[in-house]
């Protein structure tokens, strides 16, 4: 148990995909001008995140990496070269059912999320997440975890981004910083604060 | 050349740069810029895949109806993301495990979709090509100045080559760790766009409107 919760915080903190390794920056960047829509934004792409990657997790296992197919007599085929296709095909269906499942059952959800929906498929938060999850070849419990864990670090920095910016309306910075170079410069410094959490060692 | 087309190609390498003013595929732009040389590596890649995928795209746009363009795109993008990914595992295997899952990540580059959907879709094959090729080199350049300064300054050196000699080999440089961390990407690209923006003063952006209750009261 210890494991999955060293895990959780090590995805969500430590290794932050949007502060530590840049993944879903052109949505970190575009969406977070409000805490509203950073908060509702965060919370889909977390969802998203969580069913996401140990869905690929089984596709890896039990169709792509090598060996994949020796149940069915087949033990020296390694589709792993089709991993790409393969799992951006699984989000953007994935992304796809959520919307139509929103729009179905939660429309008032829907109306506030709906624009950004579309978005998640190109957002490289999730297919990251699942790469990482290739590469470092974690079970189908881990990958959970991570999905989970992930998810929620990268929702966790874009309100607190959106909550800063709120703030930097007031300020009065030279002209050509305006808008995106400050943006930039405020992403910097949190990034900066999240490599504090690089100590913290559960175990 | 005639010179519409020569536009199309040098616009965006300055004047209307992906990563300064679209803000689009800043994700890699920040995470594989540590060193030179796998910023130029990354640099070719992506303008590799976004040159033909705005070909491809443009040769079947009046085939794809709208309702499932965004898939289309995306199948031939991943298709030859894998294509450069199979290419530098084989051929540059160091290189690429440095890259680690960024490769990949061109799928989802926005820049590339952008590109595909926003102009490949509308133009024809040449007039994409060549904006396949503008928007690429734009990336490519300021990668190549990113990556440059973070290992110039960071480590010493450039390509490897060691050109400042650092404290830890006897010279007298003594490396910034902060240019081999992180959050140093963002302070430096934050400046180049500032930079690029005192030089090019309509890219300015407007200020954001103060809310109601921040407005200094009147009489007081």
């Amino acid at each position: 148990m210890s494991h999955y919760v060293q895990l959780f915080v090590q995805a969500a903190f430590v290794e932050n995909l949007a502060l530590s390794f840049f993944l879903g920056m052109c949505m970190f960047l575009a969406v977070s001008s409000r805490i509203s829509t950073a908060l509702g934004f965060g919370a889909t792409v977390m969802i998203v995140q969580t069913l996401t990657v140990p869905l690929n997790q089984l596709i890896n296992t039990w169709l792509l990496r090598p060996g994949a197919w020796a149940w069915a007599g087949l033990p020296e085929l390694d589709l792993s070269y089709l991993g790409l296709i393969s799992y951006i095909g699984v989000i953007a269906a994935f992304v796809q059912i959520v919307e139509m499942t929103v729009d179905r059952f939660f429309p008032a959800l829907f109306r506030a999320l709906g624009i950004y929906l579309p978005l998640l498929t190109v957002n490289c938060a999730i297919l990251g997440g699942t790469l990482f999850m290739v590469e470092r070849q974690y079970t189908f419990g881990e990958a959970a975890v991570y999905g989970a864990g992930s998810g929620f670090g990268w929702a966790l920095a874009i309100c607190a981004m959106a909550g800063l910016r709120e703030k930097l309306a007031y300020a009065d910075p030279p002209e050509g910083l305006r808008g995106l170079g400050l943006s930039f410069v405020v992403a910097g410094l949190i990034s900066l604060g999240f490599m504090g959490f690089a100590g913290i060692d559960l175990r | 050349m005639t010179s519409p087309s020569l536009r199309t190609l040098t616009r965006p390498i300055v004047d209307e740069n992906p990563i300064t003013l679209q803000i689009l595929g800043i994700c890699s732009a920040l995470a594989v810029t540590r060193r030179l040389d796998t910023a130029l590596l990354m640099g070719a890649s992506l303008t590799f895949v976004l040159t033909l995928s705005n070909v491809s795209i443009s040769l079947i746009r009046s085939q794809v109806p709208r309702g499932i363009r965004l898939i289309v795109q995306i199948t031939i993008i991943a298709t030859l993301v894998s294509v450069v990914d199979q290419l530098l595992r084989a051929f540059a295997w160091e290189l690429s495990r440095q890259l680690s899952i960024f490769v990949g990540l061109i799928v989802t580059n926005c820049l590339v979709l952008g590109r595909g959907d926003g102009f490949a879709m509308t133009h024809g094959i040449r007039a994409s090509a060549l904006d396949g090729l503008g928007n690429g080199l734009g990336y490519a350049l300021v990668l190549a100045l990113v990556g440059g300064v973070r290992e110039l300054l960071g480590s010493g050196s450039l390509l490897g080559q060691p050109l400042l000699p650092t404290r830890d080999a006897g010279g007298w440089y003594e490396p910034s760790a902060l240019l081999l961390l992180p959050p140093s990407a963002f302070f430096l690209i934050g400046g180049l766009v500032w930079a690029v923006r005192s030089a090019k003063a309509e890219q300015v952006e407007e200020a954001e409107p103060v809310p109601e209750a921040a407005q200094p009261v009147p009489g007081r």
